[in-house]
């Protein structure tokens, strides 16, 4: 079969979205952190497009995606070597979807989830900030991808156990990457501990335009990762393009709801926060759903996710910038939605009925069993990675550099230069008053630009 | 001799200052503080948990004056400083012994 070329440049398109979105990402946890932990918390991002991009090429793709030639070692794992490495030899191989060829080459498939995988393993660290020593972060990353990111996609998409034998459906990732990564981020922050003053101190989000460029950021990479999850053009394609988009809009409003009714005012953490609950989870759902079912799917999970941000403080578990209450409440609820409102009528892959097309729970029970197993699977693993680095003392920083700030004391940098000559402001700044220069002082150790007055 | 300080929003100090320039006032001294007054500070909400912010920016004004203008810059500063809205501020007079001008050792009312 030759190469779709209208398939090939969407799904290349697609690949470039979804690879903008760990930036976004970084932005957005970045501007919810403080200040002093801001940079570690990007450089987690950032190290996992890094670290994922070469692992997933030398042996993640293979492992995932690659078709074991034991078909029962294949429910578990994929083939050790069909894509082992980047061998030139599968170059011009076409993409098989259910035995069919679907005109894209091999190697952009394997682009385009490996841009899954980045982020997949960066969402995590959002849990961790300010404490989590960088060097431990990276071994975590090399771990957790290896023993739960790359099974768990088999599983779903590379035609393991959930998504061969089982039938649950999952079109973006709701169980692969947030269910999973929601998990894991609980697994590791139980063993991490809470912050030093958590929940005592002011830790409120230090630059909220970064939270809203990153939100944006995110969720306009999301339509490659959502509509460039069908590979092909098709109306599929469409109808996970357009509820992305409305599920996401239902959400922000729904979050925002919230906030207006409980706090008296809506925020724009609130609307940003919201925008990427309903990201979250039309993500599972966007492509076996009708439009008005995406809707509901996105002021339900807008609002849920509202109010599970505050489960935190209740329970005391210090889940720095609410991986668990988005990611994971919010995959689940999409993960769930396939149960209640999937219809051939949207995608012929559905092959169970939903509760609202068709009456029976047949689709909901293979949900909640993929679901709950992927849930279990990363806790676990990512807790037990955790304990091994806590053991061997790779896990947290020092109280000094914790207090200090992780960016100086793992990275030897500030996010901002805060000092008068740095151009702060402060309350001279809202005066309109700029401070007198500081470089110029007595002993005629000017800067050098300023030399020429002499 | 006196010392009058006021602590003041830092949007008023424009006005301010131009008040005491058209008293001829000849010099003052700002400076960037922060604190509150009756007016606290305010909350913020952030995915529902409040966070307060308890010192607000404000500006430090201390001019340096004779006791026959004393009263007439505590009246151009409060005039100037004031909205009328909670957190204008205060002004308070104290007691100077002694000002000495750096550059030519002048002393008391000289040194103004």
């Amino acid at each position: 079969m030759e190469i779709n070329t209208g398939n090939t440049a969407w799904l290349l398109l697609s690949s470039a979205l979804v690879l903008l979105m760990t930036p976004g990402l970084a932005l957005f946890y970045g501007g919810l952190n403080r200040s002093k932990g801001t940079l570690n918390m990007m450089m987690m991002s950032f190290s996992c497009i890094g670290l994922i991009s070469v692992l997933w090429a030398l042996y993640g793709f293979t492992l995932a995606f690659g078709t074991n030639g034991s078909s029962g070692v294949n429910k578990i794992l994929g083939s050790f070597s069909q894509y082992l490495g980047t061998g030139t030899s599968w170059m011009n191989e076409i993409w098989q979807v259910g035995g069919q060829g679907i005109g894209i080459p091999t190697y952009v498939v394997m682009a385009f989830q490996m841009m899954f995988a980045i982020i997949t393993v960066a969402l995590i660290s959002g849990s961790l900030s300010d404490r989590l020593k960088f060097g431990g972060w990276v071994l975590f990353a090399l771990g957790w991808f290896t023993l739960v990111y790359v099974p768990v996609a088999h599983w779903i998409w590379g035609g393991g156990w959930i998504g061969a034998n089982l039938g649950a459906l999952d079109f973006a990732g709701g169980t692969a990457v947030h269910i999973n990564a929601g998990a894991a981020a609980l697994g590791v922050v139980l063993v991490l501990g809470k912050r030093i003053g958590w929940p005592r101190e002011n830790m409120r989000p230090h630059n909220v335009p970064f939270v809203a460029l990153g939100a944006g950021l995110l969720w306009f990479g999301w339509f490659g990762f959502n509509a460039g999850s069908e590979l092909t053009v098709d109306s599929v394609t469409s109808a996970a393009f357009v509820n992305t988009q409305l599920a996401t809009a239902a959400a922000l409003c729904g979050w925002c709801l919230v906030e207006w009714l409980r706090d008296g005012k809506p925020t724009m953490v609130g609307a940003s926060s919201g925008a990427v609950a309903g990201l979250v989870a039309v993500t599972p759902a966007c492509g076996f759903i009708p439009p008005l079912a995406a809707i509901l799917l996105g002021i339900v999970a807008g609002a849920l996710c509202a109010l599970a941000v505050s489960l935190k403080y209740r329970f005391g578990y210090d889940d720095s910038l609410d991986v668990v209450g988005v990611h994971f409440v919010g995959g689940w609820i999409g993960s769930l939605w396939i149960g209640l409102f999937a219809t051939p009528g949207v995608n012929a892959v559905v092959a169970h009925k939903s509760l609202f097309f068709g009456g029976s729970a047949d689709q909901l029970w293979r949900q909640i069993v993929a679901s709950g197993s992927v849930s279990i699977y990363s806790f676990g693993i990512a807790a037990i990675l955790a304990l091994v680095l806590k053991a061997a003392k790779a896990l947290r920083v020092s109280e000094d550099a914790e207090v200090g700030g992780i960016d100086i004391a793992d990275h030897g940098e500030t996010a901002y230069d805060l000092t008068p000559s740095g151009g702060a402001g402060g309350a001279f700044a809202m005066a309109g008053i700029t401070p007198p220069p500081t470089g110029a002082s007595s002993d005629g150790a000017a800067p050098v630009g300023e030399k020429v007055a002499g | 001799m006196k010392l009058v300080t006021a602590v003041i929003k830092p949007y008023q100090l424009d006005a301010v200052k131009e008040a005491l320039h058209a008293l001829g006032v000849a010099g003052l001294t700002v400076s960037e503080v922060q604190g509150y007054g009756r007016q606290k500070g305010h909350t913020e909400v952030y995915r529902g948990a409040e966070y307060t912010v308890e010192f607000l920016p404000k500006i430090r004004v201390e001019v340096l004056t004779d006791e026959i203008d004393v009263e007439k810059i505590v009246d151009a500063v409060i005039t100037a400083a004031r909205t009328g809205k909670i957190g204008d501020g205060k002004v308070w007079v104290t007691s100077v012994d002694d000002v000495i001008r750096v550059r030519t050792g002048e002393r008391g009312l000289d040194a103004l």
